[in-house]
């Protein structure tokens, strides 16, 4: 596969690409991580929900 | 499951969890079956090599709009229906149409560069597709702005609505008016203009590129829900405090 005279356009594109991607699903996975510490502490510290069910419970 | 019951963020929750491994993985392989034909697709006559750029540059750039139609079905979810999920959903969009909206928009001017000439030009689908982009900026600022989360929800309905009319000037915008941009080549009245070496790939990684808005937007909903619980039960425990 050759790309030509135009190969830093189309491979800057791909990369950028790539990383924006990338980025977006780093950032969401620190986002829940975070997110579930805080309530995590949150319930450490003694503050439920009215309903008495864990605020991390997912089922 | 039915949508109603949809409307209850520890399902939601429950339901995420369990699809989200699935879309995730079923992602992953539709991206890589998309770049492997990709690279092998041949060279365009007039465009050579930089065609390429088409099977990531189309896909960011149809989703760039979808999102917004996401976001506009949400924003009258919140003012008509009052749905809890649907502010949720519309704010965990907002950042990744964002980045679709802005790879659309720097995909296409990598692109340019070699078949225009240059890198931007002001004429109406660049300019109205950088507008989209400004109005998402405005949108996520909205947000971070307003500490009430159902306040914000409703000015940013509003917000959505009327940014939606920029949806059918960016799709028409080739056809009303001179512009350097092609015109539609594959959404058009007699069928897609794209030879099938380029159309395949093309729909693939178009796929490939929903499913992977679908399993990102599913888990930033996850991540709002998660966090309006961090929020009212700081507010619980601020009011404790203080009585």
């Amino acid at each position: 596969m050759s790309l030509g005279p135009y190969a830093p356009f189309i491979v800057t594109s791909y990369l950028l690409v790539t990383v924006v991607v990338l980025m977006l699903i780093a950032w969401i996975t620190v986002d829940y991580r975070r997110q579930k510490q805080h309530l995590h502490e949150l319930e450490a510290g003694g503050v439920v929900r009215r309903s008495g069910r864990s605020a991390t419970d997912m089922r | 499951m039915t949508l109603i019951d949809l409307a209850n963020p520890t399902r939601f929750l429950s339901l995420t969890a369990r699809l989200l491994p699935w879309l995730a993985a079923t992602t992953a392989i539709l991206l890589a079956i998309g770049l492997y034909q990709s690279a092998m697709a041949p060279d365009d006559y007039q465009q050579g090599a930089t065609v390429k750029i088409m099977f990531i540059h189309v896909p960011n750039a149809w989703l760039s709009m979808f999102v917004w139609g996401v976001m506009s079905l949400a924003a009258l979810g919140t003012l008509v229906w009052r749905h809890p999920l649907a502010d949720v959903a519309a704010k965990a969009a907002a950042p990744i149409g964002a980045a679709f909206t802005f790879l659309a928009l720097v995909t296409g001017s990598l692109w340019g560069r070699p078949m225009w000439g240059t890198y931007w030009e002001w004429d109406a689908r660049l300019t109205s597709v950088l507008i989209l982009f400004l109005m998402y900026l405005g949108l996520i600022a909205l947000w971070r702005a307003v500490e009430d989360p159902s306040r914000a929800a409703r000015a940013a309905a509003i917000l959505t609505l009327v940014g939606a009319i920029n949806l059918p000037i960016i799709k028409f915008s080739v056809d009303w008016w001179n512009t350097l941009h092609q015109p539609a080549s594959v959404m058009r009245m007699g069928g897609p203009a794209l030879d099938r070496a380029f159309l395949i790939p093309l729909l693939v990684m178009a796929v490939a590129f929903s499913l992977l808005f679908l399993t990102l937007h599913l888990a930033a909903m996850r991540n709002e829900i998660l966090r309006r619980r961090v929020r009212s039960l700081q507010m619980m425990q601020a009011s404790r405090r203080s009585a």
